[in-house]
């Protein structure tokens, strides 16, 4: 019997799992992935959102100014790449004056610290790259640029080193309420547990729907985005917003914290829960509009593409807490912007929640503090000489792109919660990120997997099971052809 | 911090030539840094043949044509570091590069010979919309992982692109046992040599669909299949023509990219066009001493070019070294400093290599490489001192695939009484 299952290894429940790793509490975090940061929390903007655009007084407010201010000490604590760039929300007519004052009114109603209406002289002194048809905009010294899988990952890692278990390719088809808490039936078996921590992205109607008659109901709105290499790199310092239309905050284009540029994200609403796949549509749309904000950027540089999936919840509000007909169930649902911002402040107000019904003693062994993946870059010539020196890995390139060494991915993979695939080594180490997007270093990726974990490289995948590399050897598909 | 004459970046193909011919012309201390595991570069994984006509006369394998530089290296005692990649270089030509066993290296160089090579484009460069799965690969992943590690990337394939790569690997894949479904080209003309789509897709009844694009990639895990569509002039897909391929790997041919990190991050000048820097008629960059050749500098068909164009830098950086150790005097009693003139692409020329040249500084002949930017059949390469045109050669067809070069004489540019610019076009009759 667990005390609490938290479904989800997203940010938000990797978050929530830190949270309640202060705890004397067996908890498990369930995930139909292979590793953590699989769904929306790998694909999007990444930004930490000053908190201008959300309406007083909502859930999405107060956890998004809340989790704003905890970000940097937390980037420190658990050694996340974070960056407080600041933002700037353009205005591009004087038609829309009136919707930007309205912005920096609502923005002054949350009491975002510091912001400011910024004329077109100003912006383009701090933006020069900014169009000339920006004729204002809202400065927020507050928004941030973080590394999505760096936060989510350094969040699990933490709480795995405080006692969490982590659970993957474990897929969650049915939970039932009994007297002492759920049991959540998945295709590795029954799983029983006092509490339960809905925190599922995408999916989290479903387990919502199976234990409450409250439905609720979640539309995948699917974002696209374009990333230019690191080249194209300084072209903007904050981040650039358009005016929010009705689906969002609109294409923004920012620099991202290992210093490429990224543009998106677009917003369509799908029915198809399990695609993510980008369109010739929305890759225009997310250049066409990046451009508007800034005319020079380089489409050439483009070294990416991607889709990710926002979980929007129909009544547009963050879920949070206990439905009232099922206890001990607590959603952390409808998390979709600015659900990254939020993730530090929904990870304490659910772990304060499952608290309050459990009431567990303090872990006397809890270590805040994480420690990165060491990345030699940002050693002294000194310092990165001596480490070579005591750890020869250090020394050998693997992606030359982002200068990953072999030493980055030996602790990739035997950190707790290591990766196993191609793409967990690459979320943990850039390996594979840059220009030539894993031309190069994939083969050698493989190697190290296959060789650090004993298997055979016909069983090193891109993302776990199915996304196999490579099917077979050579000379293994010969037919004897007759004379 | 070591020091050495010559430093050569890359020990492929255009770092193994430059490297002998800078030892042949006389110079003693070279080193060359090479970041893979062995001397050769990507020749290593090219185990075809067809190398080495023009060189050697006769029909060799990439690995067997690495070979023979190799053997030269090592005959010559030239000094080289494996498995180090160079993290930077400066303007004042100091490298820094890292490698497992001397850790952290500091290097001065009098000269530096770039010779990166290229990257392929890869799948998010060319903004193909659809799913991310496993199983889609730049072709010379493909190559490296059949030919080096002897693993296949899949048995269903659909190429994009018909870079020389993809066509080689068309063959290698089927001669493995996949069935190569079809090539599909986005323009209305190959980007291989016409040798290769004869030997590589006509031999194995493989088709290439020119005007074609993949429009959609499917497939969640792993990649099941692809939809091509017919393009327009302006590459838009054609609605009504799409048609959908099921396959388990998509390789990637579609063009190459010079790797320019380290040139664009030590400030040398850059041509839009090749992607590679800015050259002299010495092959020389923006930067005085620092030299370009092969891959790097611009994208070849044929490694033997890449050899001779390496081999020229190789001599030209022996110059500029003994040059620089002449007295003042002796300097200027050579008179070299003549000015620059720009050699001006033209009218269906896209670029030429070198960029500019001095009529004091260059050899009796030099040689001038360039592609043309769409086919051309039964047209005239001209090119013109001034306004006097002094070459007008027909040719039955030329195409962006195949690298052309004509040959200019320094008699014949010091003739001309204030040139100012020497043009390279194409012309219809």
């Amino acid at each position: 019997m667990y005390d609490v299952i938290i479904i989800g290894a997203g940010v938000t429940g990797s978050a929530i799992a830190r949270e309640l790793s202060r705890y004397q509490l067996k908890i498990s975090v369930i995930e139909k992935g292979e590793d953590v940061c699989c769904e929306t929390s790998k694909a999007n903007s990444g930004i930490v959102h000053s908190g201008i655009d959300c309406k007083p007084g909502t859930v999405k407010a107060r956890m998004n100014i809340l989790g704003n201010e905890k970000m940097e000490a937390l980037s420190k604590e658990l050694d996340f790449p974070f960056k407080q760039n600041g933002s700037l929300i353009l205005c591009f007519s004087e038609e829309d004056r009136p919707r930007l004052n309205q912005l920096y009114e609502q923005g002054i109603a949350n009491r975002i610290p510091g912001i400011r209406i910024v004329e077109k002289e100003e912006l383009h002194n701090l933006e020069p790259n900014i169009s000339d048809e920006a004729i204002a905009a809202v400065y927020a010294p507050t928004g941030g640029i973080v590394c999505p899988f760096g936060m989510n990952i350094a969040f699990a890692e933490n709480a795995a080193e405080n006692g969490v278990e982590f659970l993957f390719h474990t897929e969650v088809t049915d939970i039932r309420k009994i007297p002492q808490g759920y049991v959540l039936t998945t295709n590795e078996g029954e799983l029983q547990t006092r509490c339960v921590v809905n925190a599922a992205g995408i999916h989290a109607d479903k387990f919502h729907n199976m234990v409450s008659e409250h439905q609720i109901h979640i539309t995948p709105r699917l974002g696209e985005y374009c990333l230019l290499d690191k080249t194209a790199g300084k072209l903007v310092e904050k981040t650039i917003f358009q005016l929010p239309t009705r689906l969002g905050k609109g294409v923004l284009v920012t620099p991202t914290v290992h210093g490429n540029i990224l543009m998106g994200p677009t917003a369509r609403d799908s029915d198809d829960r399990e695609s993510t796949d980008t369109t010739a549509e929305g890759l225009a749309q997310v250049i066409e509009s990046a451009k508007r904000s800034v005319p020079v950027l380089p489409i050439r540089q483009i070294i990416t593409s991607f889709c990710g999936s926002r979980a929007h919840e129909d009544g547009g509000e963050f879920i949070l807490g206990e439905p009232e007909d099922a206890p001990g169930f607590f959603d952390a649902a409808g998390i979709e912007s600015p659900g990254l911002t939020s993730t530090p402040a929904i990870g304490c107000y659910i772990a304060e929640l499952v608290c309050g019904l459990l009431s567990p003693a303090e872990n006397p062994n809890f270590n805040g503090r994480r420690t990165g993946i060491l990345d030699p870059k940002t050693l002294s010539k000194e310092a990165y000489a001596q480490l070579i020196r005591e750890q020869p890995a250090y020394g050998n390139i693997i992606c030359r792109c982002e200068t990953v060494t072999e030493g980055e991915i030996l602790d990739a993979i035997h950190r707790p919660l290591g990766a196993r695939s191609l793409d967990g080594i690459k979320r943990r180490t850039r390996a594979g990120m840059g220009r030539c997007q894993s031309g190069f270093c994939s083969p050698k990726v493989m190697e190290i997997l296959a060789r650090e974990y004993h298997i055979s490289p016909l069983d090193i995948t891109k993302s776990g099971n199915g996304a196999d590399m490579i099917v077979g050897r050579t000379k293994e598909y010969i037919q004897e052809v007759s004379p | 911090m070591n020091s050495y004459d010559i430093v050569v970046i890359g020990g492929g193909p255009a770092g193994l030539a430059a490297a002998v011919s800078a030892k042949e012309n006389g110079i003693e201390s070279i080193l060359i840094l090479e970041r893979d595991d062995k001397l050769g570069g990507i020749l290593n994984q090219c185990i075809h043949n067809g190398f080495g006509l023009h060189t050697f006369k006769e029909e060799l394998t990439g690995p067997e044509y690495a070979d023979r530089f190799i053997k030269q290296v090592a005959a010559l005692e030239i000094p080289y570091k494996l498995n180090t990649m160079v993290l930077d270089i400066t303007e004042e030509k100091i490298i820094t590069a890292v490698n497992s066993t001397d850790g952290l290296l500091q290097i001065k160089a009098k000269s530096v010979i770039l010779s990166m090579g290229c990257r392929e484009r890869s799948r998010g460069a060319l903004n193909i919309p659809g799913s991310r799965p496993a199983g889609i690969y730049s072709a010379g992943t493909a190559q490296h992982l059949v030919n080096i590690e002897g693993y296949m990337p899949g048995r269903e394939v659909v190429i994009l692109g018909s870079g020389d790569i993809g066509l080689i690997m068309a063959r290698r894949m089927t001669l493995e046992g996949a069935n190569v479904k079809v090539v599909a080209e986005l323009m209305p003309y190959s980007g291989g040599l016409k040798r290769n789509i004869v030997q590589c897709l006509d031999d194995y009844g493989i088709p290439l669909k020119l005007s074609h694009t993949v429009i959609a990639v499917k497939g969640k895990k792993r990649l099941e299949g692809v939809t091509l569509a017919q393009v327009d002039g302006e590459g838009k897909p054609i609605p009504g023509t799409e048609k959908d391929y099921r396959c388990d790997t998509l390789l990637l041919s579609c063009g190459l990219i010079p790797e320019n990190e380290l040139s664009k991050a030590m400030g040398t000048e850059m041509d839009p066009v090749t992607g590679g820097p800015c050259v002299n008629e010495s092959l020389e960059t923006s930067i005085s001493g620092v030299f370009a050749c092969g891959n790097v500098l611009h994208v070849h068909d044929l490694v033997d070019y890449v050899s001779e164009e390496a081999a020229a830098a190789g001599k030209n950086a022996v110059e500029y070294i003994q040059y620089k150790a002449l007295s003042p005097e002796n300097k200027a009693a050579l008179c070299i400093a003549g000015p620059e003139i720009p050699l001006i692409p033209a009218d269906g020329v896209r670029y030429t290599v070198p960029k500019k040249l001095c009529t004091d500084r260059m050899a009796e002949k030099l040689t001038v490489r360039f592609r043309v930017g769409s086919v051309y059949k039964n047209c005239f390469i001209s090119v013109y001192l001034n306004d006097r045109q002094i070459l007008h050669r027909k040719k039955p067809i030329m195409a962006p695939g195949e690298m052309e070069q004509i040959t200019l004489q320094k008699e014949q540019l010091k003739a001309v009484d204030d040139l100012k610019t020497i043009t390279v076009k194409i012309e219809e009759t």
